[in-house]
């Protein structure tokens, strides 16, 4: 018999019998509908909290505004996504205030000692937010690939104040992710840390030092 | 470097707890480490659950595992497909060695040298790195205290901060002598330091192995709950990615991940949620430009569906890793995660570990306990652990005519002199006449009454009898 069998088995003939299932009332996770101003004034306190940096923006001045972010960390380039409008509009901008923009549209393979050593900061769209805990939601795909909000030291991403959830319960049930979900999805709150040295926090272990929203409203 | 810590996983002598026990306790900076820790994670995990029903939020936790559990053969049947329908390889391993054998055949199907590791506390189990060292594969830990841990050559202390006993000192030595950074106690630097050696090992390693908090069977997705990033890292960056994990973690719906991340991260370190959290349903499509060609999962089995079996000790399986009963426990705070001498420490430890080792080995654990009840008190899906102590303390003195053995080495702390004196205590209870004499008789001889009663006066005065008994003294009172 193999191991699979084996193990069902055992779990199905089980000598204590059948378990009875209980009920799960879920309502617990179910937080007061929040104003947009109160699920934005509670998504930059957490985030905050937790060493991230939110820029309030207009459609208008969110290039501006990055253009600032970026200068003052004196990044020498900027990661962008090739189809989405974020990538399209600086790209088109012709702003001379950004640096130079790259475009993640190579496997990883090809480049991936450049994308480790010599990519100064990244931008990203979102698939939204959680205000009570200070969460993107974020599903990378070929135009926004997995290493992209991991590998560059400074991570900036672009969130809607529209599309900002109360909590993970309500984002994941209001996007239906029991249809299927991508290959990978990810909530981001705040940049890479760690505590393990006598718990004292130090940012960046791993990912980006720093996680910078510019939030939309 | 203390007592407590020379000792290594693969050499370690379970039985040994109470002279490790003893060290700790004696050990200052031991004493220091993990009693600054916990105050600071109890009080962080106070904080983070204000304004939460914490209560009704515990009991849905309880009935999410529950409810997962009682489903748990069509859960993981469940599971498999939808991770085969998304591309990703599924394998069942009755215990770690087949476990482990399983990674190495995978390792070796790709000629894989390098193995880079997110934390795993089942590959902790399974004795992973150990076992492919010997193989000829190198395992390296990239979670900051698993490093550091590994390269000390040690094992965790606490299974969500592997190097808790350490300090920022001892970590610069280490660090310095392991792997050349300078001396320093500037934690920013040490942190630095790693994230250049583990970047270079994360971009040549063949094969990345992680372990899983929660994998969701109606969506076929395998969730991980970081600080770091080397998680994702791992899980992103070499071509072909393992993961491990318990049979017991798979739940139905993502819905039921909503409910136990909100507990998880707030009993572990009293964070809302942490930096990552990382859900893959799925290796690289032939579109995208990064992520591992190949995914894989190991459902490890390792003791968990013998602890099915019994309606008490399945509760055992509702664990979902966070160490709270650990940070609240103050047999732990005092002696320390390495004095249990098992991968898990702690209270969970003393519930989990006597089904993996049996109860011969791990006889100390049970009672390694002042069942003061704090850990059930914190447990976020309430596992009922000083219940289940008692039961394995009875467990392991009882003879086999009254349970049937539910646990290896069941039994196995029975002395027949001890399991008479209790028979004659309940006769004697029993009977009113002979307890009388038996008392009347034991007051009178008073004098002779030893002044040690083993373990339990070690400690303690032991109490003296009164010159007269109860029965006595309510007679002359004429009632």
């Amino acid at each position: 018999m193999s191991s699979r069998e084996t193990i069902l088995q055992r779990l199905r003939n089980r000598t204590g019998g059948e378990l009875t299932v209980p009920e799960c009332d879920f309502s617990v996770l179910v937080r007061d509908d929040w104003s947009t101003k109160e699920r934005i004034e509670r998504f930059e306190k957490m985030i905050e909290s937790v060493h991230g940096e939110v820029h309030h923006c207009t459609e208008d001045m969110w290039m501006e505004r990055l253009a600032e972010v970026l200068n003052t960390r004196g990044a020498r380039n900027l990661l962008i996504p090739k189809q989405h409008e974020i990538g399209q509009s600086l790209r088109t901008a012709g702003r001379n205030d950004l640096p130079e923009l790259l475009i993640y549209d190579e496997p990883i393979e090809s480049w991936q000692s450049h994308l480790f050593n010599e990519v100064d900061a990244s931008i990203t769209s979102t698939r939204g937010g959680i205000a009570e805990t200070g969460s993107l939601i974020l599903w990378p795909n070929e135009d926004e690939p997995r290493l992209m909000s991991l590998v560059p030291p400074v991570h900036i991403a672009v969130l809607r104040a529209a599309e900002l959830y109360t909590t993970f319960h309500e984002a994941m049930k209001a996007q239906n992710w029991a249809a299927g979900m991508p290959t990978n999805a990810l909530l981001i709150s705040g940049p890479s840390k760690t505590a393990d040295i006598e718990q004292t926090l130090a940012y960046g272990v791993h990912g980006p030092k720093e996680l910078i929203v510019l939030i939309i409203e | 470097m203390s007592e407590t810590a020379e000792h290594t996983g693969h050499h370690i002598d379970v039985k040994e707890f109470h002279p490790r026990a003893q060290a700790a306790i004696h050990d200052p900076k031991i004493r220091k480490n993990f009693r600054s820790a916990m105050d600071g994670l109890m009080s962080k995990r106070k904080t983070a659950f204000e304004g939460w029903d914490l209560e009704t939020l515990r009991d849905l936790g309880a009935n999410v595992r529950l409810r997962a559990l009682a489903n748990l053969p069509d859960l993981l049947e469940q599971l498999e497909k939808k991770l085969i329908e998304n591309g990703i390889r599924v394998h069942w391993a009755v215990d770690g060695d087949e476990a482990c054998r399983i990674v190495r055949d995978i390792c070796k199907a790709r000629d894989a040298k390098t193995v880079i590791k997110g934390k795993s506390m089942v590959s902790e189990e399974m004795e992973l790195n150990h076992y492919l060292e010997e193989q000829g594969i190198e395992a390296l830990e990239s979670d900051l205290g698993e490093y550091i841990v590994q390269l000390a050559d040690e094992t965790p202390s606490h299974i969500i901060m592997p190097a808790i006993h350490k300090n920022t000192g001892e970590i610069s030595q280490l660090l310095h002598e392991k792997t050349g950074t300078d001396l320093s106690n500037d934690v920013e630097y040490l942190t630095a330091s790693a994230r250049l050696q583990l970047r270079e090992k994360f971009m040549n390693a063949d094969v990345g192995v992680s372990g899983v908090n929660f994998a969701v069977a109606e969506t076929g997705t395998l969730c991980l709950v970081e600080n770091e990033g080397n998680g994702r890292m791992t899980t992103t960056v070499p071509k072909c990615h393992i993961a491990v994990t318990g049979i017991e973690k798979v739940v139905p719906s993502m819905e039921d991940v909503s409910a136990l991340l909100a507990l998880l991260t707030r009993s572990a370190t009293g964070q809302h949620i942490t930096t990552y959290f990382n859900m893959i349903s799925g290796p690289r499509k032939a579109e995208e430009l990064d992520g591992p060609e190949e995914v894989h999962l190991v459902l490890v089995d390792n003791g968990r569906s013998s602890i099915y079996q019994d309606d008490e000790l399945l509760d055992t399986l509702r664990c979902i890793r966070c160490g709270a009963c650990m940070n609240h426990c103050p047999v732990y705070t005092r002696v320390g995660g390495h004095a249990y001498g098992t991968t898990y420490p702690g209270p969970i430890g003393k519930i989990l570990m006597p089904h993996l080792i049996g109860l011969d080995e791990g006889r100390h654990l049970p009672s390694a306990s002042s069942l003061c009840g704090a850990c059930g008190e914190v447990c976020p899906v309430k596992i009922p652990i000083p219940d289940l102590l008692v039961r394995l303390r009875q467990e392991s003195v009882d003879g086999d005519k009254l349970h049937p053995a539910k646990v290896r080495g069941h039994g196995a702390k029975r002395s027949s002199m001890e399991a008479m004196i209790w028979k004659g205590w309940a006769w004697m209870h029993a009977s009113p006449g002979i307890y009388r004499f038996g008392t009347g008789a034991a007051s009178k001889f008073r004098a002779l009454q030893p002044s040690k009663a083993g373990a339990w006066t070690d400690y303690r005065t032991p109490p003296k009898l009164a010159a007269k008994t109860l029965h006595q003294r309510m007679k002359e009172r004429g009632q």
